[in-house]
C-alpha cells in the first residue's frame, strides 16, 4: 500500500498544557504515525509519482499509452521498476484499495507479494486473486519499451544500453537528442556508441538543420540496416511519391547513400539465401544419409525410414522428460545424451526388421517396397497410441536458442548453425566407420560381391543385419537434430521420405560424397528459387529439374563404375 | 426396472464409458445415435482426436442428465484417417449402415466439401465445427464455427485501429489450399476497400507440413522494414505453425514490431510450443480458455476430468462443439423426433449459451451468432483477450467484399428456402 503524507495542521492541538493527557497520548500516537507514514525526503515529487503511476491502471490503452509518457517524463529512476513490471504484467491494483502494487513472486504460485512502487516496501504475500492485473497489448508495450529507452540510456548493462539506443533509433523524438548526446560522451562499448550514433543521427535527419541533416546521412550511410533504408527512402519521397527532403543537396546525398545501402543490402540478401539453403541442404542430408546405406548401399527400399527419424525425435522426447523430472541440471545435455540412445533405438529397431521382415524379400523390390510401406504405418499408429496424436514439445537447450545477427537485417539462428555443423560431423563419422573400419569392409565386400564374401569367410547375413542397423541408427540420430526444427509427431518422417529418396537418387546411388553433393546442391536451389517464385513452385521446380536430369544421367551426380555396378 | 436404479446408473460418474451408462438406459428405449466423424490417425489426427474426445464427453453428461426424449445416446465413432474420399465413405456408412440421426464431424473444408455431397444425397444432418472461409451454405449442415466476418474481418480492423498498432502495410501468409486462399481474396478486398494498395500487401502460399521458414520470415523482415508499420495474418495451418513460430521467435520478431494474428492457431497448437518469446502475437476466435466465466470454468473442470489429464487445453471448436450439441439437443426435445427435417426447422432461432457469455443463435443461414475475441499469445500458453465484439455477430454465408458473392443470399425458411440465390425461390407475389 502506498503512504500519503500528511502535513501535521493546526488542528492536532499538540501544544496543550500536560493537564491535557489523554490529548498528549494521541499526539504522540499521531506523531508515530506520521514518522511511519512521511518516509525521509518525502517531497510533492512522492505525490506526483505516485499520481502517475496510479494513472497507469485507468481507462483505455489509450489513456494508458500518454500515462506511460507523462510517467517516463517525469524521469524518476523508480519508474525503471514500475515500466518493466507493467512489460512483463506484473503490475496490479489492489481490488479492495485500489492501489497500483508490483507483484513480487511469493512461495506460492497463487499468491504474490506487493511492492510498493513509491517507498518500495515490500508487503505481506496476498492471493493473486484479490489483485486486478493491468492489461497491455502490442501498442502499450511499444511505449513501455520506449520509455525505457530514454530512462536506461544509462544503465550499467552494455544489453540493455544496447537495447535502449535500439528504442531511441525507433522513436525518432528530438526530445531525446540531449540525452542520446550526453550518453555520448562516456560510452565506452563500441556497439552502444554505433547505436548511439545512428539514433542521433536518424533523430537529427527529421529534426536538424541542413548541415546536420548532410552529416547524419554521412554517418547513415555505412549502415546497412534495412531500418536505415527505411528511413532514408521515407526521406526522399512520401507515400504519395512526393519529395520530403527540401534541399537539393541533402536529397543528393540521401539518394546516394541510399543506392550504396540498397546494393550491400542485396550482396547480404544473397549470403542470407546461400546460406539458408545450406541450411536446408544440412537437414535433407541428416535425412538421407542413412537412406544412403540402407537403398543406396544394400539397395532395399526402405519406406520406413522416416520412422526411424521419427523414432530418434521420439528417444529424445522421452530422454527429456525423464531428465526434467530425475536430473534437472542435465536438460543442457539432454540432446548430446540422446545422440548415442536415438542410435541404439533405431538401430535396434531396424536390425529387426532387417531379421524380422527384409531378409526374406532380398531381390524382390516390389515386395519390400509393400512391407516396409506397412512397417511405417505400424510404427506410426504405434507411435500415436503410446504417445497420443498431440505434438510433443523437445525443448531447446540454451546454447541452441537465439541467433546470430548479421548486417542488413539476415539473422542466422544458431539452431540451425548447430544442425550444419552436426550433419558434417555425422557425415565424416559414417565415412570413416565405412573406409576405415574393419566393419565397414566386410559391408563393402559383402555388397560389392556376396559370394566371394561368404567364400572368405564373411557373415553375410549379420554383415546385412548391421549394415542395416547403422543405416537405421543414423536416421534416429538424424531425428535428435530434427526434433529441434519440426513437430515431434506421429507423422514426422512422412514429410522427409521423399526429400531423402530424391537426395540419394540425385546424389548417386551408394555413393555417400553423392548424398553430400545432393543435398547441398537440393537445398541451396531450393532456398535460391524460393525467394522469388515462392516455396511451393521453387519445389516444382527443382523436381521437374532432377527429373530431367535423371534423363540424362541414370546414375545421378556420381555414379559408381566399374564391374560392381553389373554385380 | 424401477427408476431408482436407473438414476444411479445415469447419475454414475462422470468418465464412464458412453455404452456403459447408456447399457443401463437402453433398457427402456432403443438409444439414438450420434456420428463421430472425426480423423483420429494421419496428419489431422492432431486437431480431430480432441474434438471426438470432447464429443463422447458431452454425449456422456447428457446421459447422465436423462438422454434425450427418454432415450440415451449411443456414440458411433469412425475413423476417416484424414483421407478425403475417405471422409464421403464413412459418412455414408454413418447414414447408411449406422443410421445416425445426426454427425458431428470434419475439420479442412476438403474434408467438409468431400462429404456434403453425401449428405445432401442422404439428407443427413452435420455440425461442422471449425471457422472456414465462408461461400456456402447448405441445408444439411450447421456451421457452427466462424465464417470470415466472425473472425478475419474483426481482426484486421482490430489490427487496422489505433490501439491494435494503426498497420498499413499487410503480410498474408496461408497454407497452400482453399480456405486461406478464399480467406485472402476476401482480405485483399476488404484491404483494397479500406484504401490499402496491392503494393503494400504481400501474399505467399506454403505446402502443408512446411518446415523450413527462413526466407520466408526473412522476407517478411525485409518487407515490414519500408517504414509503414506491419502486420502479418496468418492462416497456415496444422503443424507447420510450430516451426514457423518458433523461426519468428529464432530471428527476433517481437509482436511490437510486426503483431500476427492467427485464424488457426489456439491453445492446443501452443501446447508444443514455448510461448515465451511469443508474447503479444494474436489470434481471433470467438472462445478463449482464459475467458473468465463460470460457464467456461464449469466446461474446463468438466473436461480435464473426462480427459484425466490436467495439462490439456480447451479451445475454439470444442466450444462451437458444445453448443452445436447443446442446440441439437435442445431442437431434438423441441421437435419430439430425430427425423432430420422436422430437427432442421426446429434448429432456427435456437438459442445456446455460449461458454464466453452471452448466447448464441443460429441462423435461417445455418451460421451461428457469436462474439468475437481477439487475443495475445501470454507466455503459459493462454490468450489474453485485448479486444471482443460490443454484441454477437451474425455469421455471413457469402461475403460482403466478394462482388460474386455479396449478390447471394442463403436463408433456408420461406420464401428463400434457398443457400446461394440472388432472388427467393418462393417468389412473394405483390397483390
Amino acid at each position: 500500500m502506498r503512504t500519503v503524507p500528511v502535513r501535521p495542521g493546526p488542528a492536532v492541538p499538540c501544544g496543550l498544557p500536560a493537564a491535557a493527557r489523554p490529548i498528549v497520548r494521541l499526539c504522540l500516537v499521531a506523531l508515530v504515525l506520521l514518522a511511519f507514514a512521511v518516509p525521509a525526503g518525502a517531497t510533492t515529487d512522492d505525490d506526483q509519482f505516485a499520481a502517475a503511476v496510479d494513472a497507469l491502471a485507468l481507462g483505455s490503452y489509450n489513456d494508458r499509452v500518454a500515462a506511460i509518457e507523462a510517467l517516463a517524463a517525469l524521469g524518476d529512476p523508480r519508474a525503471v521498476a514500475v515500466l518493466e513490471a507493467l512489460m512483463a504484467r506484473d503490475l496490479y491494483t489492489r481490488k479492495d484499495t485500489g492501489a497500483v502494487v508490483i507483484g513480487a513472486p511469493a512461495d506460492s504460485r497463487r499468491q504474490v507479494r506487493p511492492v510498493d512502487p513509491v517507498t518500495g516496501t515490500i508487503g505481506e504475500p496476498v492471493r493473486t486473486r484479490s489483485l486486478a492485473k493491468i492489461r497491455v497489448n502490442n501498442r502499450v508495450r511499444r511505449a513501455i519499451r520506449s520509455a525505457l529507452g530514454a530512462l536506461t540510456l544509462a544503465d550499467p548493462e552494455p544489453a540493455r544500453r544496447l537495447d535502449a539506443a535500439q528504442a531511441v533509433f525507433t522513436a525518432r523524438d528530438p526530445d531525446q537528442l540531449v540525452p542520446v548526446r550526453r550518453a555520448l560522451e562516456h560510452e565506452a562499448d563500441p556497439d552502444v556508441r554505433a547505436a548511439l550514433v545512428q539514433a542521433a543521427a536518424a533523430i537529427e535527419l527529421a529534426a536538424g538543420s541542413p548541415a546536420e541533416r548532410l552529416a547524419a546521412i554521412a554517418v547513415l550511410a555505412e549502415s546497412s540496416d534495412p531500418a536505415v533504408q527505411a528511413l532514408l527512402s521515407e526521406r526522399l519521397l512520401d507515400r504519395d511519391g512526393a519529395p520530403v527532403e527540401p534541399d537539393d543537396e541533402v536529397r543528393a546525398a540521401a539518394a546516394d547513400a541510399l543506392d550504396r545501402i540498397e546494393q550491400r543490402i542485396a550482396m547480404w540478401r544473397l549470403v542470407g539465401d546461400v546460406y539458408r539453403g545450406v541450411s536446408l541442404g544440412s537437414v535433407l542430408l541428416l535425412a538421407a544419409i542413412g537412406l544412403a546405406i540402407t537403398f543406396g548401399v544394400m539397395g532395399v527400399i526402405n519406406m520406413a525410414h522416416g520412422e526411424m527419424v521419427m523414432l530418434g525425435a521420439y528417444t529424445t522426447f522421452v530422454l527429456q522428460d525423464a531428465i526434467r523430472t530425475h536430473a534437472p541440471g542435465l536438460f543442457d545435455w539432454s540432446l548430446l545424451i540422446a545422440v548415442p540412445l536415438a542410435f541404439a533405438v533405431a538401430g535396434l529397431v531396424g536390425i529387426a526388421i532387417e531379421r524380422g521382415v527384409i531378409r526374406f524379400l532380398y531381390g524382390r523390390p516390389l515386395e519390400t517396397l509393400l512391407a516396409t510401406w506397412g512397417l511405417s504405418l505400424i510404427l506410426q499408429q504405434a507411435v500415436r497410441t503410446v504417445f497420443g496424436p498431440t505434438n510433443r514439445e523437445v525443448g531447446t537447450p540454451d546454447w541452441m536458442q537465439g541467433a546470430f545477427e548479421t548486417a542488413a537485417g539476415i539473422t542466422l539462428t544458431y539452431n540451425r548453425l548447430v544442425i550444419i555443423v552436426f550433419a558434417l560431423a555425422v557425415f565424416a563419422v559414417l565415412l570413416a566407420v565405412i573406409r576405415k573400419s574393419a566393419f565397414g569392409l566386410e559391408m563393402r565386400a559383402v555388397t560389392q560381391n556376396r559370394r566371394m564374401a561368404s567364400a572368405m569367410g564373411i557373415r553375410t547375413g549379420w554383415v546385412d543385419a548391421l549394415t542395416f542397423g547403422l543405416g537405421s541408427g543414423i536416421a534416429g540420430i538424424a531425428g535428435v537434430a530434427l526434433s529441434q526444427i519440426d513437430n515431434v509427431s506421429p507423422n514426422l518422417g512422412q514429410s522427409y521420405i521423399v526429400d531423402s529418396f530424391m537426395v540419394v537418387v540425385f546424389g548417386g546411388v551408394g555413393n555417400l560424397w553423392g548424398t553430400l553433393a545432393g543435398a547441398l546442391s537440393l537445398g541451396v536451389a531450393n532456398k535460391l528459387l524460393e525467394p522469388t517464385v515462392g516455396p511451393v513452385l521453387g519445389k516444382i521446380l527443382v523436381l521437374v529439374a532432377i527429373i530431367l536430369f535423371i534423363q540424362k544421367r541414370p546414375r545421378g551426380l556420381f555414379a559408381l563404375k566399374g564391374r560392381a555396378v553389373e554385380a | 426396472m424401477s427408476a431408482r436404479v436407473r438414476t444411479a446408473a445415469a447419475a454414475g460418474v462422470v468418465g464412464l464409458a458412453a455404452l456403459v451408462s447408456g447399457a443401463a438406459l437402453a433398457q427402456d428405449a432403443p438409444p439414438i445415435k450420434v456420428g463421430i466423424l472425426h480423423s483420429l490417425s494421419g496428419t489431422m489426427a492432431i486437431s480431430e482426436t480432441t474434438l471426438k474426445d470432447v464429443m463422447l464427453m458431452l454425449i456422456d453428461r447428457q446421459n447422465a442428465a436423462g438422454g434425450v426424449l427418454g432415450r440415451p445416446l449411443e456414440a458411433v465413432v469412425v475413423d476417416p484417417a484424414s483421407n478425403w474420399p475417405l471422409f464421403a465413405e464413412k459418412a455414408r456408412e454413418l447414414i447408411e449402415q449406422d443410421e445416425v440421426a445426426v454427425v458431428f464431424g470434419c475439420w479442412t473444408s476438403v474434408s467438409r466439401k468431400s462429404v456434403l455431397p453425401v449428405f445432401e444425397e442422404l439428407n443427413g444432418l452435420l455440425f461442422y465445427p471449425v471457422q472456414y472461409e465462408g461461400e456456402e451454405s447448405s441445408r444439411n449442415v450447421f456451421y457452427t464455427g466462424a465464417a470470415p466476418n466472425q473472425q478475419a474481418i474483426p481482426a484486421v480492423e482490430y489490427l487496422m485501429s489505433e490501439d491494435g498498432g494503426a498497420a498499413e502495410r499487410w503480410v498474408l501468409l496461408g497454407t497452400d489450399y482453399v480456405y486461406p486462399r478464399t480467406t485472402n481474396k476476401i482480405l485483399r478486398a476488404f484491404l483494397n476497400a479500406n484504401g490499402i494498395t496491392d503494393a503494400d500487401i504481400f501474399e505467399n502460399y506454403t505446402p502443408f507440413g512446411h518446415s523450413d521458414w527462413q526466407t520466408i520470415v526473412g522476407q517478411v523482415k525485409a518487407f515490414a522494414s519500408a517504414g509503414k508499420r506491419t502486420a502479418v495474418v496468418s492462416t497456415i495451418n496444422g503443424d507447420a505453425n510450430v516451426p514457423f513460430y518458433k523461426e519468428l521467435a529464432n530471428q527476433g520478431i517481437s509482436a511490437e514490431d510486426i503483431p500476427v494474428v492467427a485464424f488457426s492457431v489456439g491453445e492446443e497448437e501452443l501446447a508444443g510450443l514455448d510461448t515465451a518469446p511469443l508474447v503479444g502475437h494474436l489470434a481471433a476466435w470467438n472462445y478463449f480458455m482464459s475467458v473468465d466465466t463460470e460457464d467456461n470454468a464449469d466446461f474446463i473442470d468438466a473436461w480435464l476430468d473426462f480427459i484425466g489429464d490436467d495439462a490439456r487445453v480447451t479451445n475454439d471448436p470444442m466450444e462451437a462443439h458444445y453448443i452445436g450439441f447443446n442446440m441439437w439437443v435442445q431442437a431434438v426435445s423441441q421437435a419430439g423426433t430425430t427425423d432430420v427435417d422436422a430437427v432442421r426447422q426446429a434448429m432456427y432461432g435456437q438459442r445456446a449459451r455460449n461458454l464466453t457469455g452471452g448466447v448464441a443463435v443460429m441462423n435461417t443461414n445455418h451460421h451461428l451468432s457469436k462474439p468475437v475475441l481477439i487475443g495475445e499469445i501470454q507466455d503459459d500458453g493462454q490468450f489474453e483477450t485485448v479486444w471482443s465484439t460490443d454484441g454477437v455477430v451474425v455469421g455471413d454465408a457469402w461475403s460482403d467484399y466478394i462482388p460474386e458473392s455479396a449478390k447471394l443470399t442463403a436463408d433456408w425458411t420461406y420464401p428463400w428456402v434457398c443457400g446461394n440465390c440472388e432472388a427467393p425461390r418462393f417468389p412473394v407475389t405483390a397483390e
